[in-house]
């Protein structure tokens, strides 16, 4: 069947099983949007009040379903306003197809009106992209950039379609949608390697990341843990892929990490790594991290492998299929010393914890947990609330957590929330600071318009909360440009924009404030007003390590 | 610090060669030579090219290289394994205190004048990278107007090839 570009532009996304896809509209991808007019009822368009918001909501739509996200957006400046959303995603390895219009291929390299070499732009920020020169390429060109970002390191891709493409036509046959790479398993000399080193190991830890959740391992991963009785701990990507009141769960490792599951780690003899990437955030000072194990790490992505820390058994495979052929080679084995040592480790941590009165950071968090349901997907944008929420929620599903950990992206968590409620079709969290928040609450006309039902709490403390934390040890209290004292009330600005909010000063007062959130349809902002001076801790300082953590606060404010 | 030469078979895509370079800039990988060429197939094209650096940034190198999905083929090309060589044009003041010695340094570099004039002589070398920088250092002692070298071009001995290991 003859059909123009942008049709089967569209038809290629409907074939590919795209339901819902975000974006926005302008002159050089008119003739996309008139197809989205045309098959309106067979594929959903999300409008969103910037690009910016329309790819986090893509990735957030991943994040939560597993799906490739779409997005789409003009030439020019709808293209750039793409860029911190696609650079997000691919730090976090979310598999998602961003879609460009340009001007016409005769006007390509002339700096035409809202011309911009957005392939050149993307090209460090993209697992790969495609500028489509002729429209016989354009289906093709879809169908591998989705295949290409769901297969093995998942990751966005891009394609610049230049307006004449979208206008031109030619034959469209519909094809099943694309299968991801088939996946492996390492290589059975590798594993076999592994399985000596584990099975003599007296202090195995487990660490695991955002990895797992790609390859849906988390069975393996808890089948692995009993097995060689090993305590689990995670990164801040690997968060919700293990229920946090899992017995053998220490919960998030790194700077701000749990205390128990970093001395854990810090204290084993092997650790079993599932993939991470041993990102600067986790380990401190490389030199000095976990100088007495021995790392056996397992990822997709054999360039992880020694990358940043040197492993004793680098094994490249599918964690899923790589644990399915190391299982049956490990020993049984009780382990009750080590286990206790991790047990006093957890009785330490508690003692550290903030049980003080009043609507602490930790408190606010722990009342939102009381609404969860098992599918509420909470997603977050940076900062301290990003962290407290990591060290805090009770997370009880995987894929039901969303937040920018490699990029550590302001303003991300609202257009993920929207992706997020479109991804599960339930309610969804955004636990925000009032800085992040600041940056892209313009989505919540988003929210507004489609109903989406978004509980927003801004953790307001009237700073940038982890910039002030910052200053506060590291440089000499000087609080340069960190003090927002904005005048903003959220409650109007959310009644201004047509939803409903309230400001909130004590724990009853935010628990009622919950209550009714989760009673209404579409959005509702709650301001949670914290004190300034709260702190995130445990704290790992920059480049220290174990020995330097800082567990309370002794800093005269 | 060791000198490693990479062979790379690629797509024969618009850009490809910018993808490639712009991984070695955003990753730091100092390279020190590089050529491209289209190749017996109209499918791909050729990238050789020169890394200094130690055996895990190499090994980080290639493994960073097979993530972008227009390589298809790498191969570590050694002395051992394969034949190398460079081109260099050297362009000389032609200085008739200077001229003799010039010519019985071609002559025992195999270099060929390819043009010569009242005032600049250029000359054409061909040979490994040691070979190339060694004629330089003996032309230092005379005016050199301007150098063009290819960079290393590398096919490896015996008959196997860089398609027969295609990653697709």
């Amino acid at each position: 069947m003859q059909l123009c570009g942008a049709d089967i532009l569209v038809k290629t996304l409907i074939e590919q099983g795209c339901e819902t896809v975000f974006g926005y509209p302008g002159g050089q991808i008119l003739n996309v949007y008139d197809s989205l007019y045309k098959y309106r009822n067979e594929i959903n368009h999300v409008l969103t009040a910037h690009e910016q918001g329309a790819a986090h909501a893509a990735d957030g739509y991943a994040r939560t379903t597993g799906k490739v996200g779409v997005v789409i957006s003009t030439s020019g400046p709808g293209a750039t306003n793409l860029v911190t959303g696609i650079a997000t995603a691919y730090l976090d390895s979310i598999p998602m197809v961003a879609i460009c219009g340009n001007v016409p291929t005769t006007q390509i390299g002339t700096d035409s009106f809202q011309e911009i070499d957005i392939t050149g732009v993307t090209l460090p920020i993209t697992k790969h992209n495609y500028f489509v020169g002729n429209v016989e390429d354009l289906a093709d060109t879809i169908r591998e950039a989705f295949r290409l970002a769901k297969s093995g390191r998942p990751g966005p891709v891009l394609i610049d379609v230049p307006k004449d493409v979208q206008i031109a036509k030619c034959e469209y046959e519909l094809k099943p949608p694309v299968e991801k790479d088939e996946a492996f398993a390492a290589k059975d000399i590798r594993i076999k390697e592994a399985a000596e080193i584990i099975n003599a190991a007296k202090r195995p830890f487990i660490y695991f990341g955002g990895g797992v959740i790609t390859a849906n391992a988390q069975d393996e991963v808890l089948a692995l843990a009993e097995k060689i009785d090993a305590p689990i701990g995670c990164s801040l990507m690997g968060l919700s892929a293990i229920p946090t009141d899992h017995p053998r769960f220490l919960g998030m490792q790194g700077m701000h990490g749990h205390y128990a599951s970093s001395m854990s780690m810090h204290n084993a003899d092997v650790i079993l790594s599932l993939g991470v990437r041993f990102n600067d955030r986790v380990t401190g000072n490389r030199t000095k991290f976990a100088t007495g194990a021995k790392i056996v790490h397992i990822d997709v992505d054999g360039s992880e492998l020694n990358k940043t820390v040197n492993s004793v058994c680098g094994l490249r495979g599918d964690v899923k299929l790589t644990l399915q052929k190391l299982l049956p080679l490990l020993n049984e084995s009780a382990k009750p010393d080590w286990m206790a040592k991790v047990d006093a480790l957890r009785k330490e941590e508690e003692s550290y914890l903030d049980n003080r009165e009043g609507l602490t950071p930790r408190r606010a968090i722990l009342t939102v947990n009381k609404y969860l349901g098992e599918n509420t997907a909470v997603c977050t944008d940076v900062g301290q609330h990003q962290m407290w929420s990591a060290q805090n929620l009770n997370f009880k599903t995987a894929r039901r957590f969303a937040s920018s950990g490699g990029l550590g992206t302001m303003g991300y968590g609202f257009g993920a929330a929207i992706g997020a409620a479109y991804g599960t079709g339930e309610r969804s969290v955004l636990i925000t600071g009032d800085g992040s928040f600041g940056m892209n609450l313009n989505e919540l006309a988003t929210a507004v318009r489609y109903g989406v039902p978004v509980v927003v709490v801004i953790m307001n403390n009237g700073v940038l909360g982890m910039v002030r934390q910052w200053q506060t040890l590291f440089y000499d209290k000087h609080y340069s440009n960190s003090v927002l004292d904005c005048k903003t009330d959220f409650a109007a600005f959310a009644k201004a924009f047509g939803a409903d909010g309230e400001t909130v000063t004590t724990p009853e007062e935010l628990d009622e404030a919950l209550g009714r959130a989760f009673a209404t349809d579409g959005p509702y902002v709650i301001d949670c007003k914290i004190d300034k001076d709260e702190f995130v801790l445990p704290m790992l300082p920059p480049g220290g390590s174990m020995d330097d953590i800082i567990t309370k606060l002794e800093v005269e404010l | 610090m060791n000198r490693y030469t990479l062979a790379v078979l690629v797509r024969n895509q618009f850009g490809v060669l910018n993808r490639l370079t712009s991984m070695f800039r955003r990753r730091q990988f100092n390279i020190s030579s590089i050529t491209a060429s289209e190749t017996e197939s109209g499918e791909y094209s050729r990238i050789t090219f020169s890394f200094d650096g130690e055996e895990n940034g190499k090994q980080q190198l290639i493994n960073q290289l097979y993530k972008l999905p227009d390589v298809c083929s790498i191969k570590e090309l050694t002395a051992n394994n394969s034949l190398s060589c460079e081109l260099m044009l050297i362009k000389l003041k032609n200085d008739p205190a200077t001229r003799d010695e010039i010519h019985a340094a071609s002559e025992a570099f195999k270099a060929e004048t390819i043009d010569y004039t009242k005032d600049s002589i250029v000359l054409r070398v061909i040979g490994n990278s040691t070979k190339m920088d060694d004629f330089i250092s003996l032309m230092r002692d005379h005016t050199i107007l301007e150098i063009c070298r290819t960079g290393t071009a590398s096919i490896e001995k015996g008959s196997s090839t860089l398609r027969q290991n295609l990653n697709l």
